[in-house]
């Protein structure tokens, strides 16, 4: 029996194929189809999605969920209801699981669990060296065969720079990206928070952002010297943006992110030693911030990705100093992002949203972020007006640990379609 | 002049009146310290707990014997011999002396920030004792309170502090209060661990010795904090002495007046030569001296107590 739906009068926002307009969107086996039969019609169950925004699913390559040998953080399950209630339909997972991703029965696990408990849809990523110690490479190509869409070794950056280079010509054989955190782990030894005025002031261990600016700088030209494709993860400095920049002029295949986080906040918010600014990398300045603005306009950045790192109350709950690195982003990212980018930098609402949904998608290859026909009806309705309170008790992930937490954001999800089917709707889990 | 704190977390939120009311209460306590009996009923009744969890004598000692004098039960507990080293957390552990009825907490402990996250969980008052590389409030009054009392007013007096300021709390706390009663401020010592960047808080950055002394009312030396530091700031305590050390030769650059301060402990023969740390510029024990009543006017005050009523106090 075939299932029709029908999201009436909502704008529809598709950046990929250029649509921006108030229209029907027709949902027919789970799939997006451009139009329907007068008798599919009169069975459709109909939404009204007037005086609202209809578009794809978002899509968030960089996502901690902790599954396995973290759950107490969070799962699999329940990091995908934290992220449909953010309007996520599609997350890549990091590697930094305990065992790591590092082998095949763990992407397997991953898989599996994503298939029984998920909402959304989940894919991998694998580990570039064996336990993310960056000293021998991990079995790339049987973690291809797994099902991994890209490599990385997540906070633990490779710094050796032989093992990086043939770690890039090797994966690339697969069409495999690295994704690298860029951190020049002597430069950090000991910091817990940025470098400058803020890290003097608190007697707190600063780290400098030239940490971040030398392994991007090293990776843009490791790519030049393999043709490889490195994407570098949550760029926070304005040195980091200038040298993508330069790198993106000579032609260099590199590709960068941003998260919802370093656009909206400073290294000024840690003034009270609030462990909900301590993440990694760290806050940096309002100069920083601009730049990384600037940077995601003019196209040196290329998309939105949360770093989406949850941890429990009672471990955050510490002195500074020994807190985790980390913040959950995924319930937030759109309204932070809107405020950021929409309200304060002057992007359009489409050119938000291509940034959550098809460029990110693209980066790895994924089938997501459109509405073209025959696609996945991966779908999201939400009110970009719509004020709502960010509160422990309403967050659905499994962790609170949000720098927003007691703020009033403004672009609310109002529900999530995966595949055609409702899976998050005002508030709640539909199961 | 008014004091509505319930903690003393740092000297960087308290204005010049509260700073002059803290000086002005302790100049009474003073007095009561020079006379027969130096002891008063203040806070009698209250338990005062010092949380120690990183090594301390001067400042431990000074707060026993302030609360002392109050006439205060105090208890003091360090780290090696708490459930720290059994994995209990600062929550659990505060949570627990509050639960035993503790009236007041001093910590000292090696993480900035902690004295302020503990005030924030407790309803009684906490006193911070030196938060890693934060501050060290009670230090920088006492140290305020002697300068004030060798150099008289502090507005335009050129007071140099020397030595390892990146990982000093006592660095911090002073120069927030010295800037705030209108010193001028220099921070010397090589530039790894005095970064440029100090000057962001209304300091001159030096990295020349004479320079720094020449023109100095009052030299503080700082102690060069092997603890916090990696191995890469300096290469090594007999290169750090050889161009930093304060010696004969030296304290010659300095005017003849100009006074020696060092918050203890003392590493002789590396920031200061031995002799002048016992010389007639040095006045290191009177602020040790200075640190008693200091922490009684900051017990008194944070436990309610008022300028006027210090009087009836002294009775």
């Amino acid at each position: 029996m075939k299932e029709i739906r029908i999201i009436s009068n909502g704008r529809i926002i598709d950046p990929k194929n250029d649509r921006n307009g108030v229209e029907d969107l027709y949902i027919k086996d789970g799939k997006i189809v451009g139009s329907i039969s007068t008798e599919e019609e009169k069975s459709a169950k109909r939404t009204d999605a007037s005086d609202r925004v209809v578009c794809p699913g978002l899509v968030d390559i960089h996502v901690h969920l902790r599954d396995p040998g973290q759950t107490h953080k969070e799962t699999i399950e329940s990091g995908s209801w934290a992220a449909a209630a953010g309007g996520f339909t599609t997350v890549v997972c990091m590697p930094n699981t305990s065992p790591p991703a590092d082998n095949a029965g763990t992407i397997q696990y991953i898989l599996d669990a994503a298939q029984r408990s998920a909402v959304v849809n989940v894919y991998p990523t694998g580990c570039i060296t064996v336990d993310r110690k960056g000293e021998l490479l991990a079995p790339i190509g049987s973690l291809k065969r797994a099902g991994v869409v890209a490599i990385g070794d997540d906070g633990d950056c490779v710094q050796n720079n032989e093992i990086m280079r043939r770690a890039l010509e090797y994966a690339n054989m697969f069409g495999l990206p690295i994704m690298d955190h860029c951190q020049d782990m002597n430069l950090t030894e000991g910091g817990v928070m940025n470098e400058g005025e803020m890290s003097l002031r608190l007697g707190l261990r600063g780290w400098p952002s030239t940490a971040e600016d030398i392994i991007v700088a090293r990776n843009t030209l490791l790519a030049e010297l393999t043709g490889a494709h490195i994407h570098m993860q949550h760029i926070s400095s304005a040195g980091a943006v200038e040298v993508l920049r330069r790198a993106k002029q000579r032609g260099v295949g590199v590709t960068a992110e941003v998260t919802p986080h370093h656009l909206a906040l400073t290294d000024a918010c840690i003034q009270n030693y609030n462990t909900n600014f301590k993440m990694n990398p760290p806050l940096r300045t309002e100069e920083d911030r601009q730049a990384l603005i600037k940077g995601l306009k003019d196209g040196t950045l290329d998309i939105l990705a949360t770093d989406h790192a949850p941890h429990t109350n009672y471990e955050k709950d510490r002195e500074f100093d020994y807190a985790p690195f980390g913040v959950v982003g995924l319930e937030t990212c759109f309204s932070v992002c809107q405020e950021v980018l929409c309200e304060e930098a002057g992007m359009s609402l489409p050119e938000l949203i291509g940034l959550m949904t098809y460029k990110p998608a693209e980066l790895l290859d994924l089938p997501a972020g459109t509405l073209s026909e025959g696609a996945q009806a991966d779908v999201i309705i939400l009110d970009p007006r719509a004020n709502w309170t960010v509160e422990e008790d309403t967050l659905l992930g499994k962790s609170k640990n949000s720098p927003w937490l007691g703020e009033e954001l403004t672009g609310r999800i109002d529900e999530t379609i995966v595949a055609g089917r409702t899976v998050y709707q005002n508030g709640s889990i539909i199961g | 002049m008014k004091w509505n704190r319930k903690d003393l977390i740092a000297i960087e939120p308290l204005s010049r009146e509260e700073l002059k009311t803290l000086f002005q209460v302790t100049a009474g306590f003073k007095r009561i310290l020079a006379r027969t009996v130096k002891k008063v009923p203040t806070l009698r009744g209250k338990t005062i707990v010092n949380l120690f969890l990183e090594p301390s004598t001067r400042t431990r000692l000074a707060f026993e014997m302030a609360a002392t004098r109050l006439s205060a039960d105090v208890i003091s507990l360090n780290a090696a011999a708490s459930s720290f080293v059994k994995g209990e957390t600062l929550r659990d552990t505060a949570m627990n002396i509050r639960a035993l009825n503790a009236d007041i907490i001093i910590l000292r402990h090696s993480a900035a920030g902690s004295a302020k996250y503990l005030s924030g969980i407790l309803d009684i008052p906490v006193i911070n004792a030196g938060d890693g590389a934060h501050e060290h409030p009670t230090q920088a009054l006492l140290d305020g309170f002697t300068l004030r009392e060798k150099l008289g007013r502090l507005e335009g007096k050129k007071i140099t502090i020397l030595g390892d300021i990146l990982f000093s709390r006592v660095a911090r706390s002073n120069i927030f209060s010295l800037t705030k009663l209108g010193a001028e401020v220099t921070v010397a010592g090589p530039a790894t661990l005095v970064p440029k960047g100090f000057e962001s808080l209304g300091v001159k950055v030096v990295h020349d010795l004479r320079t720094a002394l020449a023109e100095a009312d009052a030299v503080m030396l700082l102690r060069i904090q092997h603890e916090r530091q990696s191995a890469s700031h300096f290469p090594s305590t007999g290169e750090y002495t050889s161009i930093f050390g304060l010696n004969k030769l030296r304290a010659s650059w300095l005017k003849p007046n100009a006074i020696i301060l060092h918050p203890g402990p003392i590493n002789r023969g590396v920031e200061i030569d031995s002799d002048l740390a016992d010389s007639e510029h040095s006045v290191i024990l009177e602020q040790v001296t200075n640190g008693i009543a200091t922490r009684m006017a900051v017990l008194y005050l944070c436990s309610g107590g008022s300028v006027s009523g210090l009087d009836s106090a002294d009775r």
